[in-house]
């Protein structure tokens, strides 16, 4: 049985599709057998992130309403073997995710995957809420900055109330992922520091991840960062980020700190 | 930053550019959201569906939308008695 991930912020625009796309890469990249979905009916965007825009046929209300099958749906990576993808619906009205289909898609996906990666849409609206509905670890993206780190509070909130496994009086798994983190900034003083940011929410650290171009280059190329440049500063942290998802304790490195002067002209060796 | 990524790095924009192109061409044109592609897709079907029982675990899909050409490939399979089924 697969373990489902949920990827969610409250917020938006603070990396939920990137990292959902990231992470989910670098599981396959590591053999592991991946699907990532799409929950933002009518605002899908994971599709355009990992560059499978032009190729989607079906979509996850299509498999809710039984107008196809959960593997006509399914879109094969060209680059990860396995790794998949399954798109929402462009068109139809959130509506149409109903809790009963959710959970039968997702139920689905559990047999065939190691890895079910559902990408939240922001807000708290209903998309949000069935994202996380079924999952059995959730990766709270937040930005070191105030709206970002309250947003995230909230979803926090959600999560130990609002999911299958707070209603059976189990614990969550949560797991914070910081992400759009500048060091210069914040050794400015700037920005939130880390320890701020974890003290607020109190739950563990997955991983920071840098700001970077390379994020932005990746997605104009239609690649997860993890695939795009796989040395990028962004593409170690996230991989990185799964192995401590795996269970391996590595310290968590603040991005700007470890690097010395040979560090930054040559780059790190990948972990 | 390693170097050899420095300097052989390509432009990432002019790929963002074109993909967008082609993408929101085809988005623009569908007012109900399905483009001509997805159309085709759902005709086809429905036609093949009056003459042949359609067992959707033997109907391959696969779209590719492409600027000057796109492409639908419907892959179904047929069994020797499924005309008499559908009668």
């Amino acid at each position: 049985m697969g373990k489902v991930i949920v990827v969610t912020s409250g917020k938006g625009g603070v990396g939920k599709t990137t990292s959902s796309a990231a992470l989910g890469a670098a599981l396959a990249q590591n053999g592991d057998k991946v699907v990532v979905v799409d929950f933002d009916v009518g605002l899908r965007n994971l599709d355009l992130i990992m560059g499978a825009e032009r190729r989607v046929v079906y979509d996850l209300v299509n498999v809710i309403q039984g107008e196809a099958k959960l593997t006509q749906a399914l879109i094969r990576d060209k680059r990860v073997e396995t790794l998949y993808l399954l798109p929402a619906s462009q068109t139809r009205d959130k509506d149409n995710l109903t809790t009963e289909g959710v959970e039968k898609v997702i139920g689905a996906l559990r047999t065939h995957f190691d890895w079910v990666i559902c990408d939240s849409p922001a807000g708290i609206e209903r998309g949000a809420t069935l994202a996380m509905r079924h999952a059995d670890i959730a990766i709270v993206v937040t930005n070191p900055e105030v709206s970002s780190v309250r947003d995230s509070d909230r979803i926090i909130g959600l999560l130990d109330s609002k999911t299958v496994k707070a209603e059976n009086g189990e614990r969550m798994e949560k797991h914070l992922l910081l992400t759009r983190y500048d060091p210069a900034r914040a050794e400015r003083g700037d920005m939130l520091k880390v320890d701020d940011v974890l003290e607020i929410l109190s739950i563990p650290l997955l991983g920071i991840i840098p700001e970077s171009m390379d994020v932005l280059r990746a997605s104009n190329i239609g690649s997860p960062v993890t695939l795009a440049d796989e040395r990028s500063a962004p593409a170690l942290a996230y991989f990185d980020a799964v192995r401590r998802l795996k269970g391996e304790s590595l310290p968590v490195t603040i991005p700007g700190e470890k690097r010395g002067f040979f560090g930054k002209i040559f780059g790190r060796k990948a972990a | 930053m390693n170097l050899r990524r420095l300097f052989f790095r390509t432009q990432s924009a002019p790929a963002a550019r074109e993909r967008l192109q082609v993408l929101l061409a085809h988005e623009r044109l569908s007012a109900d959201g399905a483009d001509l592609v997805t159309k085709l897709r759902d005709e086809i079907l429905q036609v093949i569906a009056k003459h042949v029982q359609l067992d959707s675990d033997k109907v391959s899909v696969r779209m590719e939308r492409g600027a000057q050409v796109s492409t639908l490939a419907v892959d179904i399979e047929i069994p020797f008695d499924a005309g008499k089924k559908a009668a």
